[in-house]
């Protein structure tokens, strides 16, 4: 035991003795954190449209209204034909173009149907399928109340004429209700996901590339040659970074629900008795890296794009799993970050508890198991 | 020049000589190419949705059909009445749950208002909000639907509503990995040229090889000339294995010219190189190289460039730090040429602002290097 504290013990003094590290273990979450919560943003409002208004009535003008006036789109310019249009959208001062053909007016007041084109750059997909949602429903909104004026016209030009007019047809009406985040912000899905990514940083990248930096310097081999047991000096490398990723998980969590206001709605005990597992899997997974590389470049590249990567992308933490084609989508049961990804969501916006996150606790703890013992034992062979 | 060869030769043997970081270095982008390409879309489809269908009628059997026929929803369950539906959500068994109520057959045939019920898991705002877009259109559909037999029966077509034409320019079908492999592009050129030039010196500097490097008569531009060049090299040559990939497997073409590619992204890597260096000059260790580079550079490039989020939808305050990095210049560019075919012309003020950062971040980088690193 004397033996672990001294590993623990040293470990600490070389973190204390770099004093260039504190500060970035420090300051690095918190970057991340505001890039996240401020930037991961993909709530399109104020989109800047170029009008081509061909028309000039007061219906074309009353349509343009209904646009500029939604909040969802910004007039950022007016052209008088199509083909000008283009520059605005190759130069991205407009996203999209409303076309109103000559004759809307016209068509309106003689009941044939009026034709309105909007033009949308699909560079930014998301963008545009967002912004073209909206314009439909702005449109089938303007759609509807002509529909209805046109029904009332029918129905007196046939009482007029002393028939009978026909019965209103019935309508659907959704009522839409949003469940965890009823304003559909997306910032309180993406800013706790900084929490996963913080402490893969921490646990996961920074143990291999210290592992690593003992090999390169030549001091693992001093530490062989001491009485310290091999299990000793795992745990005790190991330690030091499973404590630095719980301040950082506190530190992070109170940021998260202070600064950015996301709510958590279940127990912070919860949370943290949780990601316990999911720590012992990134320092496993970290000590695994650290035996398969030869210097500390290698230790980052391979962290970082054979691990975390591929665990942030394949667990939905940022893209929703349902998106991915099948084969990946069986691809994901086997990482990780999918169980603790629930855990956060759950956790935070949902208010679970161990009642419906069970499943995720005991895969978590079998992967964290599964994760060290593969890694101990690589290490094991590798100092005999 | 013959000694800025030298140090390129010695570099690109030293680089020869580590196959893996090299493998990867090569390897990453076609990788993460591979995710994004097959496994990463905003594109959401087959939404798991559960029905309760309190009604049970000829036209709450339509509803369900339609909303289930659009491809856009899976019925993944029935729930009988009663059921608790928070539980279904917070088990995440369904995304959306439609629940149709008892009088809505009834009421639409008596030419009342139906009510019927979508419930969303909102965890996923920006997944809902789409979700949310496509019930409502096929909504709106029902009731043009309903409308227009009600007239046919009276012996009318159905004229006055507004014909909506919408188009889409540059990614007809909407893809989202158009819009993400150019900016896969200006991540990874980050990755290769900043953190691997960075770590490059960092390492001499650990080992005490800079030092060596000092006796001899090289001079401090000779110097880093050589060092950052392999980098370059790989750097382009891993940009071009994403063209090509992106080409044949997801047929992302580039539809302006590939002259005005390799124009841009040379502008760009000479900036990122540029500032690998200065990386380089204050960090002490190659962990420290590796947080700094990190930060800096490709945290920027996936966060403030517009790479998936877009810029307009950020803070004003935000917005400003954004032009402060170069990722956000080159994707405006490099969408261009890749996706809408444009020249360079169109941007000239975003290649002003390249070669401005790149000047800027190379002549700081060469007076912290010669000033502290290289000259004795």
């Amino acid at each position: 035991m004397n033996g672990l504290l001294r590993v623990i013990w040293k470990e600490f003094l070389h973190l204390r003795r770099d004093r260039q590290m504190i500060p970035v273990l420090l300051v690095g979450p918190i970057v991340q954190l505001l890039a996240l919560g401020y930037a991961a943003n993909m709530d399109v409002t104020d989109i800047p449209m170029v009008l081509v208004d061909q028309d000039r009535t007061a219906a074309s003008r009353e349509l343009v209204e209904r646009f500029t006036g939604s909040g969802y789109f910004r007039l950022a310019g007016s052209e008088d034909t199509v083909r000008s249009v283009d520059p605005y959208l190759v130069e991205g001062r407009a996203q999209v173009a409303l076309v109103i053909s000559a004759g809307y007016g016209d068509a309106v007041g003689a009941h044939r149907a009026p034709k309105v084109q909007v033009i949308a750059d699909g560079t930014d997909s998301n963008s545009a399928i967002l912004g073209l949602g909206y314009a439909t429903r702005i449109i089938s909104d303007a759609s509807a109340g002509r529909i209805r004026e046109e029904m009332e016209r029918l129905g007196r030009e046939a009482a007029s004429r002393g028939r009978s007019g026909y019965s209103s047809p019935g309508r659907i009406e959704m009522v839409p209700r949003v469940w965890y985040n009823p304003d559909l912000k997306s910032r309180w899905f993406f800013v706790p996901a900084i929490l996963a990514m913080t402490l893969m940083l921490t646990t996961l990248i920074l143990p291999s590339m210290a592992v690593v930096r003992e090999k390169e310097i030549g001091t693992l081999e001093q530490i062989i040659v001491t009485p310290i047991r091999p299990w000793q000096l795992i745990v005790g490398k190991l330690f030091p970074f499973g404590v630095i990723g719980v301040v950082n998980l506190l530190a992070v969590t109170s940021l998260v629900v202070l600064l950015f206001g996301v709510p958590l709605r279940g127990h912070l005990g919860v949370l943290l008795l949780m990601t316990l597992p999911f720590l012992m899997t990134t320092l496993g997974l970290g000590l695994l890296v650290s035996t398969l590389v030869a210097n500390q470049q290698q230790a980052m590249m391979s962290s970082i794009f054979l691990v975390m990567v591929p665990m942030i992308y394949l667990s939905g933490l940022i893209f929703p799993i349902e998106n991915m084609p099948r084969p990946i989508q069986a691809v994901t049961y086997a990482i990780p970050l999918r169980y603790y990804n629930n855990v956060i969501r759950g956790v935070f916006l949902k208010g679970s508890g161990f009642s419906v996150l069970w499943p995720e606790m005991l895969t978590l703890l079998a992967f964290g198991l599964a994760a060290l013992a593969l890694a101990s034992l690589r290490f094991r062979k590798r100092l005999d | 020049m013959r000694k800025t060869w030298a140090v390129a030769v010695k570099e690109m043997r030293q680089v020869a000589r580590d196959p893996l970081t090299l493998a990867m270095l090569l390897g990453v982008p076609a990788f993460m190419l591979l995710l994004y390409g097959y496994a990463l879309n905003f594109d959401v489809r087959h939404v798991p949705m559960a029905v309760q269908d309190r009604d049970n009628s000829t036209a709450s059997r339509d509803l369900v059909a339609s909303f289930v026929n659009s491809t856009y929803f899976d019925r993944v369950r029935d729930l009988p009445a009663g059921t608790d539906m928070e539980r279904i959500t917070e088990r995440r068994l369904a995304k959306a749950i439609l629940v149709v109520p008892e009088e809505f057959g009834r009421d639409l045939a008596a030419g009342r208002t139906a009510r019927i019920q979508i419930l969303l898991d909102g965890t996923d705002a920006n997944t809902a909000n789409t979700i949310l877009g496509y019930a409502s259109a096929l909504v709106a559909e029902a009731n043009i639907g309903i409308v227009s037999r009600e007239l046919a029966r009276a012996g009318h077509s159905l004229e006055g509503a507004v014909r909506y034409e919408p188009r889409v320019w540059y990614n007809p079908e909407l893809r989202s990995t158009n819009f993400l492999v150019p900016g896969l592009m200006g991540f990874i050129m980050m990755l290769t040229a900043v953190v691997s030039t960075a770590l490059s010196v960092v390492r001499e500097k650990e080992r005490g090889t800079l030092e060596q490097l000092r006796v001899t008569s090289l001079g401090p531009g000779q110097m880093i000339a050589g060092k950052a060049l392999p980098y370059l090299g790989i750097s382009l040559l891993a940009s071009a294995i994403i063209v090509v990939a992106a080409r044949f497997l997801f047929s992302v073409a580039v539809r302006g010219s590939y002259l005005d590619l390799f124009l841009v992204t040379l502008l760009y890597l000479v900036g990122a190189l540029g500032f690998g260096l200065l990386v380089s000059s204050f960090s002490r260790s190659q962990a420290m190289a590796f947080q700094a580079g990190a930060l800096l550079s490709m945290l920027p490039a996936i966060f403030l460039s517009g790479f998936i989020f877009p810029i307009r939808a950020m803070p004003e305050v935000l917005q400003a730090v954004t032009y402060i990095f170069p990722t956000r210049y080159y994707l405006v560019v490099l969408r261009g040429v890749i996706l809408k075919g444009a020249g360079l012309s169109p941007y000239w003020d975003q290649m002003l602002f390249l070669g401005i950062y790149a000047a800027v971040v190379l002549g700081i980088a060469y007076a912290r290097l010669s000033r502290y690193e290289i000259r004795a």
